[in-house]
C-alpha cells in the first residue's frame, strides 16, 4: 500500500507543466480566440514530440505502455492551461480503444493522428473534422469512419476551445471493428475529464489569489478580507479532497469492476464539482472583472461545465456509485475492496 | 503508487479482527462523558486494549506501543470501528499529546508519560482555551512562573474536553508580561492536585463533556514543561497539525457511519423522498474521499514529509461531511428523527447533535479557512 507518485511520474508531469505552461498562455488563448481557432498545430507537434500521445498505447501498437495514472497527471496540467488540443480524448480514449480492436490500423502509425470517439452517451463528437479516424459506438460495437465518409455539422459551444460536431453516418460505409469495451472507454474519458477538472480548479483558485493580492479596496488588498479568503479556502479544500480520488481512480481503473467504475465516477463528480466551485468563487472574487471576457476565468468555468456533463452526467455517474453501494459490502475495511477479476462478469 | 495491501498487512488485519472479536464488549459502554462510571468503564477498556498490546500501535515499543507504521494504524482503525469498539477516552492523550511528545519530548519525558498514556492509567485533557482566548489562542492569560525547579501556575482554562474526569491536562501558559505568540510554554499538571478546581460544563446533549479549570498557585516540576521555555506556541501548532491532519478523526468512523446510513436508507426508502438517495451516495463518496486523502497523507508521512497547513482542509472536510451525513439520516427518519432510539440502536439524533460541534472544536472552521488562505494560498493577513 503506497499512495505516492514515483519520481518518473513526477518528472513526466513536470515536463508537461513546463511545455503546456510555456505555450498555452493567456496571450495565446486570446490570439486563438481572435482567430476563431481551437487548435494549435505547433503545440500539438510538441505534445507529440514529447511522447504524450503514445503514453497509454501498448508497446505492441508502437506505444509506451504506461498507465492511466501517468496520463492523468498530464491531463491535470492540460486542465491547468485549459488546453484546446484533444490530448485527453484522442491519446487517452480514442487511440487505446482503436489499439485494442485493431492494433495494426494505419491510423495508429502516426503519433500525431487524432482518433475521435463518438460514444452513444455523448450527443456530439469532439474534433471529428481533423481526426484520422472516428470510432462510433453502436450496439456495443465500434465502427470506424473517416471524416469524409460522414456528414459533420458543427455544433457551437460556449467553450471557445472545444470543437464539436454532430455526426450523421451510414453503417454500410463504416468499418465494423466488432464488439468494443465502451465501458472502459467511458471510464478513461471520465477519469481524464476528472483530472482536467483538478487542473481547471487549481488555475481558477490561483487566478483569484493573484488578483485578490493586487486589487485594493478600502485601502487594503481584497485578499486580506475573510469573506474573500473563505471563498478560496473552500475551493482549495474541494481540490484537496478530489485529488486523491482521481489518483486512486487512475491507479485502479484497470480492474474494470464495480469498484473501479464507482471510483472513476466519484472522481468525475468531485473533481468537476471542485472545478465549477473554484471557477465560480474565482468569478466572484474578481468582481465585475470576473464577469468580463477580458479576464480569463470564464474559460475555466466553461470547460468545467462542458466536462461535467460530457461522458455521463453527474446523475449517470451517481447511479454507478449507487450500484457499488447497494450490491457490495460497505464499511471501514472496504476502501480498497475488490472482487477478484474472475468472478466479475457483468459490465454495467 | 500501489493500492493493494501486502500479505503482511492482510495478516495484520486478520490478527486485529480476531482479537477485537474476542474482546470488544458485547454491550455498549455508557458514554465516557456521561458519568464517572462510564468514564471508568472506558479506562478499563483501555487497559484491556493494552493487555493485547493495542494501546497505541504506532508508538515505539519502549514507550508502550507496537512500533507499527501509519498504514497499519489505518488498518487497525478500520477494524476498530468495524468491530464497534468503545470510543477512545484518552484521545486527547494518545492522538494529540502523544505524537507531540514524541517529537518534542526528552527521552525521560517520553518514558514517564507515554506508557501510562497508552495503557489508560493516565487520561489526559487539553487545557488551552480561556474565556477570552478561543479562536484567538495567542490571547491566553494563564501564567507560569519558574521558582527554583518548579512552575507556579495561575489562571482560568475552559472548554477542556474530558477534564471533568481526567487525570492530567496539558495547558498553555505564558511568562508574566509576555505578549501574544511569545513567552508561552506547554506545561502538564494533574487535575486532582492542590490548587486545581474543575467545574464540569454540560454540553447540548446533556453530557458533562468538558470542564472549566481554575488554577490557583498550582506547583508542578519544571520537568512537566514540553519543549523549551517560550516554545509553547510552536508546539501547540504542531499538536494542532496532528489533530487536524491525521489522527483525531479516522476515516473509519465516517465509513462505518456512511455504511449505516446506506442500510438505514435501504430499510426505509419505500416511504422516503427518493431524492434522498443522492445524499446517501454523497455520504459514501465523502467518506471514501476522506479515507483516500488520509491514505495519501499517511504514505507521504512515511516517505518523510511533514504535516503542513493542508491539515486545515481535513478539519473542514470531515466536520462538514459529518453534519451532512447525519442531516441525511434525520431526513430519512422523518417525523421519527426527534425520538430517542431504544438502547443499542444507532443514535442518529445524538450523533447529529455531536456533529454540530465539529466545525467548532479543534480550531473553528472559520480559523481553518483563514489558515488555508494565508498559509496554503499566501493571501495577506
Amino acid at each position: 500500500m503506497d499512495f505516492t507518485l514515483s519520481d518518473e511520474q513526477q518528472m513526466f508531469a513536470d515536463t508537461a507543466r513546463t511545455l503546456l505552461g510555456d505555450t498555452c498562455t493567456p496571450d495565446h488563448w486570446h490570439k486563438l480566440m481572435e482567430q476563431g481557432a481551437a487548435f494549435d498545430a505547433a503545440r500539438w507537434a510538441q505534445i507529440v514530440e514529447n511522447g504524450f500521445t503514445l503514453l497509454l498505447l501498448p508497446e505492441a501498437a508502437g506505444g509506451m505502455g504506461l498507465s492511466e495514472l501517468d496520463l492523468a497527471l498530464i491531463a491535470i496540467e492540460a486542465g491547468y492551461v485549459a488546453l484546446p488540443e484533444p490530448l485527453a480524448e484522442s491519446a487517452g480514449v480514442g487511440a487505446p480503444l482503436l489499439a485494442s480492436l485493431a492494433p495494426e490500423h494505419p491510423a495508429l502509425a502516426d503519433p500525431a493522428a487524432i482518433i475521435a470517439v463518438a460514444p452513444a452517451i455523448n450527443p456530439v463528437v469532439a474534433n471529428a473534422d481533423i481526426a484520422a479516424a472516428i470510432l462510433i459506438e453502436k450496439d456495443g460495437k465500434a465502427f470506424l469512419v473517416k471524416p469524409d465518409q460522414v456528414t459533420l455539422t458543427p455544433a457551437e459551444t460556449i467553450d471557445p476551445f472545444r470543437r464539436l460536431f454532430r455526426i450523421a453516418w451510414d453503417e454500410s460505409k463504416a468499418e465494423d471493428l466488432g464488439p468494443a469495451d465502451w465501458t472502459l472507454a467511458l471510464d478513461r474519458a471520465s477519469l481524464f475529464a476528472a483530472a482536467q477538472g483538478l487542473g481547471l480548479a487549481q488555475r481558477a483558485v490561483d487566478l483569484a489569489v493573484a488578483y485578490s493580492k493586487d486589487r485594493m479596496q478600502f485601502g487594503k488588498p481584497i485578499g486580506s478580507y475573510q469573506a474573500v479568503k473563505h471563498h478560496l479556502a473552500s475551493a482549495q479544500t474541494a481540490i484537496e479532497f478530489a485529488r486523491p480520488v482521481v489518483l486512486a481512480a487512475a491507479a485502479e481503473i484497470g480492474h474494470s469492476d464495480v469498484h473501479s467504475r464507482a471510483r472513476v465516477s466519484e472522481a468525475k463528480i468531485v473533481a468537476l464539482e471542485a472545478a465549477e466551485k473554484a471557477a465560480r468563487a474565482s468569478i466572484q472574487v474578481h468582481g465585475a472583472m470576473g464577469y468580463s471576457w477580458e479576464v480569463d476565468v470564464h474559460l475555466f468555468l466553461k470547460r468545467a461545465l462542458a466536462l461535467k456533463a460530457a461522458w455521463g452526467t453527474p446523475a449517470f455517474h451517481r447511479s454507478r456509485i449507487a450500484t457499488r453501494i447497494f450490491t457490495q459490502p460497505l464499511g471501514a475495511d472496504q476502501t480498497f475492496a475488490r472482487q477478484s477479476a474472475k468472478s466479475e462478469t457483468e459490465h454495467a | 503508487m500501489n493500492l493493494t495491501y501486502t500479505p503482511e498487512q492482510q495478516a495484520f488485519r486478520a490478527e486485529v479482527r480476531a482479537w477485537l472479536e474476542a474482546h470488544v464488549p458485547k454491550e455498549p459502554l455508557e458514554h465516557y462523558d456521561a458519568t464517572r462510571e462510564g468514564f471508568e468503564a472506558h479506562r478499563q477498556w483501555e487497559a484491556t486494549l493494552k493487555s493485547g498490546d493495542w494501546g497505541m500501535v504506532t508508538w515505539p515499543k519502549e514507550y508502550g506501543g507496537r512500533g507499527l507504521d501509519l498504514i497499519q494504524w489505518l488498518i487497525f482503525e478500520e477494524e476498530y470501528y468495524r468491530a464497534g469498539a468503545p470510543g477512545r477516552v484518552n484521545q486527547n492523550g494518545i492522538f494529540l499529546l502523544g505524537p507531540t511528545l514524541m517529537e518534542f519530548g526528552t527521552h525521560e519525558q517520553k518514558q514517564r508519560f507515554l506508557p501510562p498514556m497508552a495503557s489508560g492509567e493516565e487520561i489526559w485533557a487539553q487545557a488551552w482555551s480561556e474565556p477570552q482566548a478561543g479562536s484567538d489562542l495567542a490571547g491566553v492569560r494563564a501564567t507560569a512562573v519558574l521558582e527554583g525547579d518548579e512552575y507556579v501556575l495561575n489562571g482560568h482554562k475552559i472548554w477542556s474536553s474530558r477534564a471533568a474526569f481526567a487525570d492530567w491536562a496539558f495547558g498553555l501558559f505564558r511568562e508574566p508580561g509576555s505578549e501574544r505568540h511569545k513567552g508561552m510554554s506547554l506545561i502538564f499538571f494533574r487535575l486532582d492536585q492542590e490548587g486545581v478546581t474543575r467545574n464540569p460544563i454540560r454540553k447540548i446533549n446533556g453530557h458533562v463533556g468538558f470542564a472549566e479549570i481554575f488554577l490557583d498557585n498550582v506547583r508542578v516540576p519544571a520537568f512537566n514543561r514540553l519543549g523549551d521555555e517560550g516554545q509553547g506556541w510552536h508546539i501547540c501548532m504542531a499538536t494542532a497539525g496532528f489533530e487536524r491532519g491525521l489522527m483525531l478523526r479516522s476515516p473509519a468512523r465516517f465509513q462505518e457511519a456512511a455504511a449505516a446510513l446506506a442500510a438505514l436508507w435501504q430499510s426505509r426508502k419505500d416511504t422516503c423522498d427518493p431524492a434522498l438517495e443522492a445524499d446517501v451516495v454523497r455520504a459514501h463518496m465523502n467518506a471514501e474521499a476522506y479515507a483516500l486523502n488520509i491514505y495519501q497523507t499517511a504514505s507521504r508521512l512515511m516517505a518523510g514529509a511533514k504535516i503542513g497547513p493542508e491539515a486545515s482542509t481535513n478539519k473542514i472536510f470531515w466536520s462538514e461531511m459529518d453534519i451532512h451525513l447525519h442531516e441525511t439520516a434525520l431526513a430519512i427518519l422523518g417525523a421519527e428523527a426527534e425520538l430517542l432510539p431504544p438502547t443499542g440502536e444507532h443514535e442518529w439524533l445524538d450523533d447529529y447533535i455531536f456533529s454540530l460541534a465539529g466545525p467548532i472544536y479543534a480550531g473553528s472552521n472559520e480559523i481553518q479557512r483563514n489558515i488555508i488562505a494565508e498559509r496554503m494560498l499566501g493571501l495577506p493577513r
